[in-house]
């Protein structure tokens, strides 16, 4: 059945079939990294990383206060545990219905928890779970404030994997934005959240 | 339909217009050029070389992630429709381009249908490979780089010079002239330390991202059993046309898929320190089709060929399509540090792009892109997936085209090697011709070398010296012990 219109997917599906004429032979894939951290404390290394990119990291709960008191418009997610905003003297922005990009470009800040954080990379990772909000929440805000658990603090990439829903939007957060695209240098800050502040709740170095 | 189709070569920005050596000279002699280059690719090689000897089973990683890749070649076509099939039912659009021009025209078709008239660009190699921007230009639509690299590069009336930097050849002070020059809101007195350009680029673009209703991106990879598509950034730009506008539109080369989610955890390693030199870049992104309510509700993937499957059919050549573009190679390569992007006349210069380029395009198109290369092996040795750079480059250069005489040389040197009788005979003949000139050589020169021949044979003294036949062989010694 050669019809006189083939399609662009099947001429290059064929065309890569004939490309392996020589039929390669299959690939075992060796795994011999580790899978799972064997350092002590993934936390402190967490904190070395974070504080590595110039990102913030406050110890406990009770840090929180102090860091809404200098906050006038924070924009949260819906369902932000109610025990983070008190104390909170600024005006609370839910996100439902959603803010507009102009709304969230006049906040003073965001404050959102997270999915699972990796040690090794210091890497915090956002996957619209439990108060952490779709994508652009913790994008537009010039500051964002992340609470992070020890009980979600993994030693390396492997582990964190494996805790993630691969089909859900995510976000990866190392450090606030930044750029090595003059002379390779990295400097922080360009089109993202320029303070990056993570508070580190329970666990050994927490409260 | 049982016919078999022929891979194709592709086209785009992928072709080198002069002979390396040519376009190399100016390069050359810039000595703000060479000087630029030598401080950015100094200060890269030290940085991935500090983080990546942190890891110690980076070779393990590398093992892996090579594996992985030739496993993709093997089953390309099979993981291509996995991910079409996971794609589209997790509400993305997959469409399919054989070549670059055929990639332009639907992403142009598809901004149209939009009905908007501006797009805004993740940096994106695929994207500069089919020469996307003067595509939509001629339609009338404008596109904005975003990130900070390419938009000096796009200020600036230029091409990219690195894969990861495409600025790589400009100082901080010719960044700020470029600002200075195109962008009407900077202020009159911006300084040229970094953190003040980056503030220059992030105000100058804000506008645009908040008001964006048309992203165009690339895709660092392709997850055949989600359909994910994930990137891997620095400064926010990428998560800003990701997430904003209403219509996202990606350009995926065809060998960038991985099998499953968990490969990641490979490439998530590999990559940011082999390419900037961090433990991790500040964000990657992940999408799965349409998520309703967070981010783009229109989201579409076009999965190019543009040469890949000419590069699939040649069993020595195919891992060039393991490479995930981290430019490593490019760092270390002191033809790269000395030359720089532009001599290499494609979007992939370096090393990779010295095998890519004429993958892509049939090695007649690029045949001096083998050659810029000294087979030094530092590429190999960085490479996060181990593509064996050197062995290609001399697999590639059989192929290209050689010059009459050169074939002619070789045929003869060929027939008389192949008898040891011949070859006495041949090397007794060289010495009678020429020892008297190799002794006046070592009294004027010190070494029994010859500098410049006549034509034909200049071509090959251009860029090497002939040694003279030494006054007796080693055989001829022995057969005196």
């Amino acid at each position: 059945m050669v019809g006189e219109a083939v399609t662009a997917r099947d001429e290059i599906l064929a065309r890569l079939r004939t490309a392996l004429a020589d039929d390669p032979p299959p690939v075992e894939v060796p795994r011999r990294y580790r899978r799972v951290g064997d350092r002590p404390d993934p936390v402190a290394i967490l904190v070395d990383r974070l504080e590595d990119y110039r990102a913030v990291v406050h110890h406990g709960i009770g840090a929180l206060p102090g860091l809404l008191a200098e906050v006038g418009r924070l924009a949260v997610p819906v369902d932000v545990p109610a025990d983070w905003l008190a104390g909170c003297p600024g005006q609370v922005y839910r996100d439902a219905p959603p803010l507009s990009p102009a709304d969230l470009d006049a906040m003073d800040a965001v404050l959102t928890g997270c999915a699972v954080a990796v040690a090794e990379t210091g890497t915090i990772i956002l996957d619209a779970g439990p108060a952490q909000g779709r994508r652009a929440l913790t994008l537009v805000p010039d500051r964002h404030i992340c609470v992070v658990r020890a009980d979600q603090v993994v030693g390396l990439l492997p582990e964190a994997l494996t805790r993630l829903d691969p089909r859900a939007a995510q976000t990866w957060i190392s450090g606030p934005s930044a750029t090595s695209d003059i002379e390779l240098n990295r400097v922080e800050g360009v089109h993202g959240p320029r303070r990056l502040e993570i508070v580190l709740v329970g666990g050994t170095s927490g409260a | 339909m049982n016919r078999p189709v022929a891979p194709a070569t592709g086209g785009g920005r992928i072709r080198t217009r002069l002979p390396f050596p040519t376009a190399a000279r100016p390069a050359v002699a810039d000595t703000q050029l060479r000087a630029n280059l030598h401080r950015a690719t100094r200060t890269i090689r030290g940085k991935r070389a500090r983080v990546v000897d942190e890891v110690p089973d980076w070779e393990a990683l590398r093992d892996a992630g090579s594996a992985i890749k030739a496993d993709v070649q093997r089953r390309l076509p099979e993981l291509l429709e996995q991910f079409e099939a996971s794609a589209t039912a997790a509400g993305a659009t997959v469409h399919w381009a054989r070549d670059a021009a055929e990639a332009c025209r639907i992403v142009v078709e598809l901004t149209r249908a939009t009905g908007a008239d501006e797009v805004v660009k993740v940096k994106s190699m695929a994207t500069q490979e089919i020469e996307l921007n003067e595509a939509l230009e001629a339609a009338g639509i404008a596109a904005y780089e975003t990130d900070l690299a390419e938009l000096i590069v796009q200020l600036g009336d230029d091409t990219p010079s690195h894969i990861l930097v495409p600025a790589i050849h400009y100082n901080r002070a010719q960044i700020r002239e470029i600002f200075q020059r195109r962008m009407p809101d900077v202020p009159a007195d911006l300084s040229d330390e970094p953190s003040a350009l980056a503030e220059a680029a992030r105000a100058h673009l804000r506008r645009r991202f908040l008001s964006a209703r048309v992203a165009v991106s690339g895709a660092n990879f392709a997850i055949a059993d989600t359909g994910t598509l994930v990137v891997v950034e620095s400064e926010g730009n990428g998560r800003m046309c990701l997430t904003l506008p209403e219509t996202l539109i990606s350009v995926v080369g065809v060998e960038k898929l991985l099998p499953t989610f968990t490969d990641l955890e490979v490439f998530l390693q590999l990559l940011p320190r082999s390419s900037t030199g961090e433990r991790m870049n500040p964000y990657t992104s992940m999408w799965t089709g349409v998520t309703p309510g967070d981010g783009p509700q229109d989201v579409h993937v076009v999965l190019v060929d543009n040469g890949r499957s000419a590069v699939l059919a040649d069993p020595v050549g195919r891992p060039a399509l393991s490479c995930i573009r981290c430019s490593a190679c490019l760092n270390v390569c002191p033809v790269y540090e000395r030359a720089g992007g532009h001599a290499y006349g494609s979007v992939y210069p370096g090393p990779i792009g010295a095998i890519l380029s004429p993958q892509l395009t049939g090695v007649a198109d690029n045949a001096s892109l083998p050659y810029a290369s000294t087979l030094c092996g530092a590429c190999y040795d960085v490479c996060p997936v181990k593509i064996n750079i050197p062995e290609i480059l001399v697999h590639l250069r059989q192929q290209a085209p050689h010059p009459l005489a050169e074939r002619a040389t070789m045929g003869v040197l060929s027939w008389v090697m192949r008898s040891p009788r011949r070859w006495a005979a041949a090397l007794r003949l060289a010495r009678a011709g020429a020892g008297p000139l190799g002794a006046y050589r070592q009294r004027r020169t010190g070494a029994r070398t010859l500098r410049r021949l006549p034509w034909p044979a200049s071509a090959w003294t251009r860029s090497r010296d002939l040694p003279l036949p030494a006054p007796q062989t080693f055989r001829e010694w022995w057969g005196k012990q």
